[in-house]
């Protein structure tokens, strides 16, 4: 074996020790869950509410992250203005604050003046949109990224064309970009709801922990740990491992890479 | 008529376009020339309207349309890497300009793709042409909407050298029968021998005759 064929080999080994390492993590945790308790878990009216709440509220947020991940995306891709690195950076701070800040600063905004004005028209606090707009704030600047890179890697040449053509700057960006960018849209949608899925702390902090009314799978398995019932929990678990494949999959089939 | 009046365009302490003067008459199929990186590219987007100059004025046809957005000036342009809009077909590239301006399309469109030879590849997405048929359908979508002037930038870069005389006579065909003002980018003599009315060398950010 040559030089060229033990390096090739050691990189192999560490991807594969990674990969394998994940498997049985996850394996452990199947194995851990018995048949009965995943029934018990599919039949209970108050995790199948935490489920439908789950679903329904990830695209919302998702939905949202979008909309304003293209835009934004586009701006920050297209544009060169001075600050642009710290507006940049700023995009981030969602990110990089731990969950449990950005829940905290959610409750605290919305006690203010301006919170409670919007609190009047829209409820927010310990509410479902609460627990969307926690998802939702999160999940952006993941979007975001997503959708800067997407177009990054488009050529602003073709938009440039359509100028030429007759497009307004908007046109353009609704003609020419938007459509070139759609599996880049559709990996952003994607990514946003993989991540509303596994927000936890914002929601415990800003939307509460209510049962049946705004608990998501991520709380369900934070009560059912609670109070000790480890089999749920697991079964929980498992069934958002399972949506996060599914959504892994609908990505790589987008032929966008996460 | 293009007329260019004292530009001058810079990137930090570069200049680019060094109090740029020049006029091409109406219908005259003028070859710029210069070598690569000079700044040609840089000259055919002031001229449509891509970048705002620092300084002088950009006359179409006796028209000052230096403040003007590219969509308000008129000209077809087919850049160097002809950027055709990755997510439609021929038929729909072709139809861009007159869709924007909701203009009846379909028998303009088959009128352009008749005339560059381009009609069986109207259901084709870009990635399946070849670099000439690219080319072409570049081409068409500049003439759609029946601009005076055309700007193109070395379109004749990305083909062989057999297929080199045979587009630049097609060129030369579409100027006299739209009867265009053009202005044609290139590195190359032979081009510049086979297709100018009016020859012009850009060299150290300015333009002369030869």
């Amino acid at each position: 074996m040559n030089r060229s064929q033990q390096c090739w080999l050691a990189l192999a080994v560490i991807t594969a020790s990674y990969v394998i390492f994940w498997l049985l993590l996850l394996g452990a945790t199947a194995a851990y869950a018995t048949p009965d308790s995943w029934l018990r878990v599919l039949s209970s009216p108050e995790i199948r509410h935490a489920t439908w709440l789950s679903l329904i509220s990830c695209t919302a947020a998702a939905g949202f992250a979008l909309l304003l991940a293209v835009p934004v995306g586009y701006f920050m891709s297209r544009k060169s203005f001075p600050g642009k690195a710290w507006l940049d950076a700023a995009l981030d701070i969602p990110i990089i604050l731990p969950p449990l800040v950005v829940g905290l600063c959610l409750l605290i905004f919305f006690q203010t003046f301006a919170g409670k004005l919007i609190e009047k028209a829209i409820p927010f606090t310990y509410t479902v949109a609460g627990v969307v707009l926690a998802q939702f704030v999160v999940a952006a600047s993941f979007a975001i990224r997503t959708m800067r890179g997407t177009f990054d890697h488009l050529s602003a040449r073709p938009e440039e064309v359509a100028l030429t053509l007759g497009c307004t700057r908007f046109q353009a960006l609704w003609h020419v970009a938007l459509p070139a960018a759609r599996r880049g849209m559709v990996a952003a949608f994607c990514i946003a709801w993989a991540r509303s899925l596994g927000e936890f702390g914002p929601i415990l902090v800003f939307a509460g922990a209510t049962r049946m009314k705004t608990e998501v799978l991520p709380t369900t398995v934070w009560l059912e740990l609670s109070v000790g019932n480890l089999e749920a929990a697991v079964s929980v678990s498992l069934l958002m491992v399972l949506m996060a494949i599914l959504v892994l999959v609908i990505v790589r089939r987008t032929g966008e890479k996460v | 008529m293009i007329q260019l009046e004292n530009i001058t365009w810079s990137t930090g302490p570069r200049v680019i376009l060094d109090d740029v003067t020049l006029t091409i008459p109406s219908d005259t199929y003028a070859v710029l020339m210069g070598s690569t990186g000079c700044g040609k590219t840089t000259l055919l987007e002031v001229l449509c309207g891509l970048r705002q100059p620092q300084q002088g004025r950009v006359l179409i046809d006796g028209r000052d349309v230096t403040s003007l957005e590219p969509r308000e000036r008129g000209i077809g342009y087919v850049p160097q890497d002809l950027a055709l809009f990755p997510a439609l077909k021929v038929f729909d590239q072709i139809a861009f300009a007159l869709n924007l301006r909701s203009l009846p399309a379909d028998a303009r469109v088959r009128e352009l793709a008749d005339e560059l030879a381009i009609s069986h590849l109207l259901d084709r997405q870009p990635e399946a042409l070849s670099g000439g048929e690219k080319q072409r359908v570049a081409i068409a979508r500049a003439l759609a909407a029946s601009p005076r002037l055309l700007l193109l930038d070395e379109p004749l870069s990305a083909l062989d050298e057999a297929m080199r005389g045979e587009a630049a006579t097609m060129l030369k065909r579409i100027q006299q029968q739209h009867h265009l003002t053009v202005l044609h980018v290139t590195h190359s003599q032979a081009e510049a021998t086979q297709l100018a009315d009016l020859r012009l060398s850009f060299a150290n950010g300015r333009v002369t005759p030869l």
